[in-house]
């Protein structure tokens, strides 16, 4: 696997370099994270890494910085012996504690470079475990691999996805009213959003995942072994009986995804649009809405969609033709970049530490609609990135916290969306998604670029 | 509560200080299906040298390991800052198969030519050794191409406990101690071992030291130089706070040159004081045993007005202490203690049998002693005990809030000094903040109490 950069100009590449042996300040993680994530999405779940204790105590840390949420996941904890001999024994031990602890109605059972490296069958250990212990254990036990050496951490959370539907879905009765969600890795607000559009359709929605409590809950009386909250397996199992699935992602477009498996093996019509970010995206996804509930969209959404075109107009000279950095996860610098090119701002750079080929598959369309140049990389890290920046002349950057220091070095805001966000409160309450995410994001991005110019005006304009 | 079962294997890990004969299980392999609040040996080497700032932190592994530890820490440098960013091979599908020797010299290479440091760490996560890299002969070879010292940490996460990471971690630090030039220091110098310059600490104990009259040779590893830690060798003390990282090195040290070393901590004005008092008294020199007075009675009465402040609203207020190494726990007991507080539960990831002994001895009845807890268990006693502040590291702090209890971060993703007599109002002060807010009012854990009066 080659990690290449390609400077496209409308759709054309003219430069291709070499990335770097090294990797300075990534733009990407894991992907046992990702998929560790989507099983708090599932009520009553609990992860489970199969590796070394580290592993799962950096994942931990990690995601409980970002969510301010208690995050607990359990490690089949390998020692030298374990990587020796293999690990079975600390895996049906592993199951067997977190079963017998938590009492979870699944486990959800992710790899790690360690266990895959050292070549551990982990679906015939299970079967093995099963054969043995399907009296003692109620749980179901879903497996997913995520070698850390293989793509990242949004690898991670779509096989899990597709791990969770393709072992849990079940034949029956199709049922006209009923869909599924696939959100992709959004934020709990935006769950909770789409989960209101949905029932405002009067739809029968499975989201999956459903972290929109789990991972943003109330405070509690005593400790909750397992948060509450999350989409049940019943209802990951009546997928199988939906009419319909949406897949939110550009990067689903293609490839092997859980919608596709629904569609080969449950006759589920699928449906795939990218994140609904802006009034493009989001047009695209109530238009679906539309047609599988075959309802008008609700008088609520056409008002927040006529108010965001009204706050278009009233901000539309202090943000035209600005620069932007985009940068952090495919699926949200693609939709993003979509958003900030309507409201007529370029996108200058849109950057990730995936290497798939989406983003520039999709954005170089998108720029050549819009009659833009602008420069895609993938396979980015941070220190790349900053270099990228420097003859950029950019306004704002767009993206995770991780890029703060760069804006800060660059003496430009850094506008915080996606994950991770660890240096401020509240990312869990960031909505991108739909009408009322675009208001959002509008009225930040900007208010951000109207302060920045009046903090640096020796006038200090009282009006706009 | 009662819901909350402990594992049959568990329950020698904890010990209830009620009488019962004292014989707690610790320095075991977390078990299977726990979720620790440990991490591995990679954890133990990352964070230990760390500090180093003008050194090159390579991690040769997959991207996780340097993602999760990029900025990890709250260590402060006065000149270069090489160690806030985070290094990686980033090994993909076709090292694993082919090896990752070659990558890892281009990217020493490459990385070396770029920042220019003085040295290199090269840390082996888990795979390494399984897939067959030599790291050895590749530092090696770089070492002799680039002419710095680069130093291969043997951390891979699996061979282990965070313990064996911090000797890792020591073993790497002695192979630069004793390389550099001595001449020219005092006799009356010390190396400050275990202090990692969290918001300037390192600094500020530093300060100490020298208007005491003691030169400081090298401080490890916060605000670590390369060039210093390799004339460490030239100072005629240790002294070893955080005892459970840095004593493998003071041993070697003294081992291999006769230096003594002495157990200190910084944390509260009793710890701090006598720290200082006992490294005076080792040198034995009436003017530095006079500066030390001096300097302590000016801080202490300097200190003491503002702390009654405190004091007067915290006193009678419970505690919960969870840290990685036991040695914290004892400061933060006496600490506690001297803002009229009482401890009620103490745990640690990493404490030994001699620990947990002391703890017992420090503690009143009743309060229950931890070792390799999770968050299950944490969050049963601290309910149970009804506590009002939570010490620990950002792996409790979600906890703590969840149940409606102040919390105060003691580990090194912190922004406050905690040590030296200005840190103990800092303490002081970040544990009154926590503990007097009002939001805990609108929780269940308070919502109930004022029900049941």
């Amino acid at each position: 696997m080659k990690n290449v950069m390609e400077n496209i100009v409308m759709g054309k590449t003219i430069n291709n370099k070499e990335f770097s042996a090294a990797t300075q300040n990534p733009c990407k993680l894991c992907s046992p994270l990702g998929a560790t994530l989507l099983f708090r999405g599932i009520r009553g779940a609990f992860p489970f890494l199969h590796g070394p204790q580290g592993c799962s105590t950096y994942i931990r840390r990690y995601l409980i910085n970002h969510f301010k949420e208690p995050v607990d996941i359990a490690s089949s904890n390998f020692s030298e012996e374990t990587t020796i001999f293999g690990g079975e024994k600390n895996l049906f031990e592993g199951i067997k504690n977190v079963y017998k602890q938590y009492n979870p109605e699944l486990i959800g059972i992710a790899t790690t470079c360690l266990s895959e490296t050292i070549g551990e069958d982990v679906s015939m250990m299970l079967k093995e475990f099963l054969r043995e212990y399907s009296s003692e254990i109620q749980a179901k036990i879903v497996y997913v691999s995520t070698p850390s050496y293989s793509g990242t951490h949004m690898d991670g959370f779509h096989n899990a996805v597709y791990a969770v539907v393709s072992a849990l879905a079940q034949h029956g009765n199709k049922l006209q009213n009923k869909i599924g969600i696939f959100p992709g890795m959004v934020s709990p607000e935006d769950i909770r959003y789409l989960k209101e559009i949905a029932d405002d359709f009067g739809l029968d929605r499975v989201m999956l995942p459903d972290y929109s409590e789990t991972l943003d809950g109330g405070p509690w009386k005593e400790y909750q072994k397992i948060q509450q909250g999350g989409t049940s397996v019943n209802e990951i199992a009546s997928l199988g009986h939906s009419s319909a699935v949406i897949e939110l992602g550009h990067t689903l477009e293609t490839g092997k995804t859980a919608g596709t498996f629904l569609e080969n093996n449950f006759a589920v019509s699928r449906f795939s649009t990218g994140l609904p970010i802006g009034i493009k995206l989001t047009d695209k996804l109530f238009s679906i809405f539309e047609k599988l509930s075959n309802r008008k969209t609700p008088d609520k959404y056409v008002r927040e969609r006529e108010r965001l075109v009204d706050s278009y107009a009233d901000g539309h000279k202090y943000i035209f033709e600005k620069k932007a950095i985009v940068y952090g996860d495919e699926d949200l610098v693609i939709s993003v970049a979509s958003f900030l090119f309507e409201i007529g701002i370029i996108p200058v750079l849109c950057a990730s530490g995936a290497h798939t080929g989406n983003l520039k598959r999709v954005l170089s369309e998108i720029a050549a609609s819009y009659d833009r140049e602008i420069l895609i990389c993938e396979g980015i890290d941070f220190e790349n990135m900053y270099e990228q920046i420097q003859s950029l002349d950019a306004d704002f950057m767009i993206g995770n916290s991780k890029g703060h220091y760069i804006a800060k070095k660059m003496g430009i805001p850094l506008i915080r969306i996606g994950f991770p966000i660890h240096d401020r409160i509240g990312a869990q309450r960031i909505l991108h998604l739909g009408y009322r995410g675009a208001q959002q994001l509008f009225d930040i991005i900007t208010n951000t670029i109207i302060q920045y110019e009046q903090d640096s005006s020796s006038v200090g304009y009282s009006y706009m | 509560m009662n819901s909350i079962q402990i594992l049959e294997e568990r329950k020698s890990q904890i010990h209830c200080n009620n009488g019962e004969p004292f014989d707690i299980k610790c320095e075991k392999h977390s078990i299977a299906g726990s979720v620790s609040q440990r991490a591995c040996v990679f954890c133990g080497s990352r964070v230990v040298l760390y500090p180093i700032a003008d050194a090159l932190h390579l991690i040769h592994g997959p991207i996780g390991c340097a993602a999760y530890t990029w900025d990890i820490r709250g260590s402060l440098s006065s000149g270069p800052e090489l160690h806030r960013l985070s290094f990686s091979t980033d090994l993909q599908e076709n090292n694993i198969i082919f090896g990752g020797e070659k990558k890892l010299y281009r990217a020493l290479c490459e990385l070396i030519d770029r920042h220019d440091p003085n040295a290199a760490f090269v840390y082996a996560t888990c795979i390494v050794g399984i897939i067959g890299d030599d790291m050895d002969a590749v530092c090696k070879r770089v070492s002799a191409e680039k002419n710095i010292p680069v130093i291969p940490v043997h951390s891979e996460g699996f061979k282990g406990t965070k313990k064996d990471g911090y000797r890792a971690a020591c073993e790497a630090l002695a192979c630069l101690v004793g390389t550099g030039q001595t001449d020219s220091i005092s006799p009356y110098s010390i190396n400050i071992l275990g202090d990692f310059n969290i918001a300037g600490e390192t600094w500020m104990v530093k300060n100490y030291y020298e208007s005491m009259g003691v030169e400081v040779v090298a401080t490890i590893t916060g605000d670590g130089r390369i060039a210093d830690i390799q004339r460490a060798h030239g100072a005629k003390l240790n002294v070893v706070q955080c005892s459970g990282s840095m004593m493998y090195l003071a041993k070697i040290m003294e081992e291999k040159y006769g230096i003594p070393f002495i157990r200190v901590s910084y944390l509260g004005i009793e710890d701090t004081s006598a720290a200082l008092y006992n490294v005076a008294q080792f040198f034995g020199n009436e003017e530095i045993l006079t500066k030390t007075d001096n300097l302590i009675t000016a801080e202490v009465s300097r200190i003491t007005p503002g702390l009654d402040k405190y004091k007067n609203k915290l006193t009678g207020k419970k505690a919960a202490i969870y840290v990685g190494g036991a040695f914290k726990a004892f400061s933060l007991i006496k600490t506690l203690n001297c803002l009229g507080m009482k401890t009620v539960l103490v745990g640690s990831q990493t404490g030994n049998k001699d620990d947990y002994r002391k703890l017992k001895e420090m503690c009143e009845p009743g309060t229950v002693i931890i070792d390799d807890a999770n968050p299950l268990e944490l969050s049963r006693f601290v309910l149970e005990k009804n506590v009002d502040i939570f010490i620990g590291g950002v792996k409790e702090r979600p906890l703590a809030y969840k149940l409606g209890i102040g919390f105060c971060d003691h580990n090194h993703q912190r922004r406050i000094t905690l040590a030296g007599f200005e840190g103990m109002i800092n303490f002081a002060k970040e544990v009154y903040s926590s503990v007097l807010s009002p939001v805990w009012q609108f929780t269940p854990r308070m919502e109930k109490e004022r029900s049941a009066l």
